[in-house]
Formats: structure tokens, sequence, C-alpha cells
């Protein structure tokens, strides 16, 4: 590991803890997944790291926020404290434009922009095509979802008639 | 549950391998079972009844987890990979809805309880979900059918206590609001699907809803001490829900040519602790591992 004792404890801790990669998307940090709210330091040293969780169910939640802690202490942060951040919730569209181009680099389809919540009843919209989804591969639109999940709540999986390949798609939430 | 991929099972691994220091003993029967509100604020405001409040997030809860219970038993049973990984998801969306409500629950009913107390240390008759979710899986339909209408009420409900008052409520509420529009819209297009597929498929379904059909009234009406009783934000309530409730479920029923028999309602009262005799050997199944090594961690 570099060291870089010229940095604040702050902006050191705040390093650290975006790098750690996500545990379901390793090509992602946490910082480009957006589940990092923000890591400051208190008057007593302590490094306090708030989290968002991506899905109500998300099983990795409890792995980031250990793999946190972890990196943060073995960086020498002997105190160290996690907070669970639940408001605003999480959305897709805190992927950063780092993190949506490391996810097409590994052929999984960025999300587009996430449904905006009017106030009132969420519609419910029958058959008809949903939204286009560009293959990471070839960039044609010629594309079609057949599942609505993936290995993964946040991904589903599509077919690209350009180029015939599989692809997923993290789905905008 | 995790992914499939061998880099993602590496790093799962190295995560487990690196060791944590941070002291938190694990829940023994999965990996990551701490608190799910670790380190959110969990003061009550002072215009928030805890006990209204904490049977609300009792009620929800335990609809979550026997309604998880229940997808999971599709595991190796779904007629395509595709749908049982779906079902399966669907499921976990839910366990992470009634994680966060029993650990709000244990908060704010007094005897902080954590959330392995509810889920696992409580008997049949303690738990308050509805008996629509205790009911047997049936054939696919009847598991569609049943997570359509249990996904467009439980939407239409916690998209309006995402306005309550407990700000806590609010944000697990607010949180799942997209999860469940997600699961109303794969069990629509399903419901679509087989009613408007062959004959056998319109037959199944039409079936389905009529044995479904008198445990819907529970939903709606559930009263007093329970779920919209507490509502405290205004514009909400047992009739708006009620209403989106139905509107939505005659549009989908519409498009596949079918509707919701007009059947008397069924008469277990599962948010005062009378249920099925389904629901007991559910929890039996649920409940054995962690209560034959009570309080295991490693
Ligand atoms: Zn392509």
């Amino acid at each position: 590991m570099v060291t870089t004792p010229a940095l604040p404890d702050e902006q050191r801790a705040r390093r650290i803890a975006a790098e750690v990669p996500d545990p379901e998307l390793p090509m992602l940090t946490l910082a480009d997944l957006g589940v990092l709210r923000e890591v400051r330091t208190t008057p007593d040293g302590t490094v306090v790291a708030s989290l968002t969780p991506t899905y109500s169910g998300c099983p990795a939640m409890a792995e980031m926020r250990a793999d946190v802690a972890a990196r943060l202490h073995a960086a020498g942060f002997a105190q160290v404290e996690i907070r669970t951040v639940l408001d605003p919730p999480w959305s897709t569209d805190r992927i950063s434009p780092e993190g949506r181009r490391k996810l097409r680099e590994h052929g999984i389809a960025p999300p587009g922009r996430a449904p905006r919540k009017a106030a009132g009843p969420v519609p419910l919209v029958l058959g008809a095509t949903r939204q286009a989804v560009p293959c990471p591969r070839c960039g044609s639109t010629d594309t079609e979802q057949t599942s609505r999940f993936s290995a993964t709540a946040c991904r589903s999986l599509w077919r690209c008639h350009a180029c015939l390949e599989p692809f997923e798609h993290v789905k905008e939430l | 549950m995790s992914s499939t991929e061998a880099a993602d099972d590496d790093h799962v691994y190295l995560s487990l391998a690196e060791g944590h220091d941070d002291g938190d003993a694990r829940w023994a029967f999965g990996t990551g079972f701490s608190d799910p509100l670790h380190g959110v604020d969990t003061a009550v405001p002072d215009a928030v009844d805890g006990s209204a409040l904490a049977a609300v997030c009792l009620a929800l809860g335990d609809d979550a987890l026997v309604a998880s219970q229940r997808l999971a038993e599709w595991c190796t049973r779904a007629p395509e990979l595709e749908e049982e990984v779906a079902l399966a998801n669907i499921g976990l969306d839910l366990l992470g809805q009634a994680r966060m409500l029993y650990a709000r629950c244990g908060q704010v009913d007094g005897t902080d309880r954590r959330e392995d107390a509810y889920a696992y240390f409580r008997a049949p008759a303690d738990f308050r979900n509805v008996a629509l979710v205790e009911l047997p899986n049936g054939d696919f339909a009847l598991s569609i059918a049943r997570l359509l209408i249990l996904s467009t009420w439980r939407l239409a409900l916690l998209s309006r206590l995402a306005g309550t008052s407990d700000p806590v409520l609010a944000a697990i509420a607010a949180k799942a609001v997209p999860e469940l529009t997600y699961h109303r819209q794969y069990a629509a297009d399903w419901v679509v699907r087989l009613g408007d597929g062959t004959e056998e498929s319109h037959r199944r379904m039409r079936a389905a809803l009529r044995e479904l059909a008198p445990y819907v009234e529970e939903l709606l009406t559930a009263t007093g001490d329970t779920v919209p009783g507490i509502l405290a934000a205004p514009d909400t309530g047992t009739e708006a829900v009620r209403e989106e409730t139905l509107g939505v479920l005659r549009q989908v029923l519409a498009a596949a040519g079918l509707d919701l028999p007009e059947r008397p309602a069924a008469p277990y009262r599962g948010r005062g602790g009378e249920h099925t005799e389904h629901l007991a050997p559910l929890l039996e199944e649920l409940q054995s591992v962690a209560r034959e090594h009570p309080e295991a961690t490693w």
C-alpha cells in the first residue's frame, strides 16, 4: 500500500473507504456504486463512515461494512464507526460516470435514469415495450430482455440481436 | 444467494478470510446477519405512539418473512431457471424488508429484542401476518396470483408509509417502494400471460384467483391496533389503500381476461394471531436450526 502521510486523516480515510470494492460487482468501488455516503473524522480521531444499502435484502451489506472497517483499521485508524443511512434511499442514479464506464467495459449495460417518483399511486404499465437497453458490446439497441432477474437482484438478463451475445443490465432503481 | 461468477466468489472468500476485527460476532446461520439498522439513529419522535408503531412493524415484517419463506420453497421447483431466480430474488427483497422491520420493532416495543428473536423464537400465535401469505404455494399460477395481490397491497400501503411520522419506518418503506414496484410488475406480467395464454393456463389462473379471493379482505380491512390504524401521514388510510389495491387488481385481471370472484371472506384473523393450520409447519422448518443451536455464533 502506498503511504501518503501528507494527507490529513479525514482525506486519507475517505480515500481508503472509497477504494473498497463492491462484493457483488467487484469491478466497482463502493464510491463508484454510490453506497459510500460520507466519511469524516471526529475530534477524538474516530473515523465515521456512512453506507447506504442498495436493496433491502442486499446480502452484501454486512460484508461491505466489515470490509470498510477492516481496511481502515489496517491503515492505522484505531477507532472506526460504520453507520447505515437509509434516507434518502439508494438509487442507481448514484452510480458515478466512472462506475458506468467500468460496467460497460465489463460487458454489463449500465442503468439509464431511474424513473422519477411522482406524487400519488405508483402507476402500473402492462405489456408494451419498456426502455431500450443498448448492447454494451456493439452498442446496438436491437436488444431484448430475457429475464427480469439475473445472478443478483440488481441485474436483469438481456440478449443482443445484432451481435447475438447475452449481457447483463443493472436495473434502474 | 450471491453471484455465480468465480471472481465474485473469490472476493467473498477473500473478504471472509481477511478476518474482520470489528468485534461483531456473527450469527451462525449465514454470513452477515448483523443488525440491519446498524448505526441508524433510533430515537422515536415524541408524537409517535411506540406500541402502535411496533405493531405495524411486526405485522409488515411477519407478512414479508412468511411470504419470503414460501417463495424460497420454489428453489429447485420453478418451471424455468429464470423464474426460479426471479422468485428467489423477490423473496430476498422481502426478507430484507422483514429484517429492518423487526429491528425497528425491537427498538420501539420496549423489549429491546433483535431480529432473530422475532424470526426464530416466537410461536405461531405470536405471528401477525395475514393468512394469505401462509397458504401453501400450490401451482405456479397460485403463487403468482398471491404475489400480485400481496405486492399490490403492500406497495399501496408502503408508498403512503414513506410519509409517516416515524423517520425509520418512513425510510424502510421508501426503500421498499421501488422493490415492490418491480415485484408487482413481474407478477402482473405473468398473470396476464397465463390468463391470456392457453386454455390450461387460463383455467389454472382462474382457479388460483377463486382460491385466493377469500383472503383478500383480511389485507384490506386490517383494523385498529394493526396496520392502517396508525397511519399518521395525511392522505393515507384504509380507504385509499383499498381503492388503489382493488383498482390495480381490476386493471391487471381485465387485461388477463379474468376477474376476482366474489366469495365470502375466510374466517382467519392473522393480525390477531389466529392462523391457518399451514403456518405452524412453515415456522417449524424456518426455525428448526436456530432452535437447535440457540445463540450460536461464529
Ligand atoms: Zn451486441
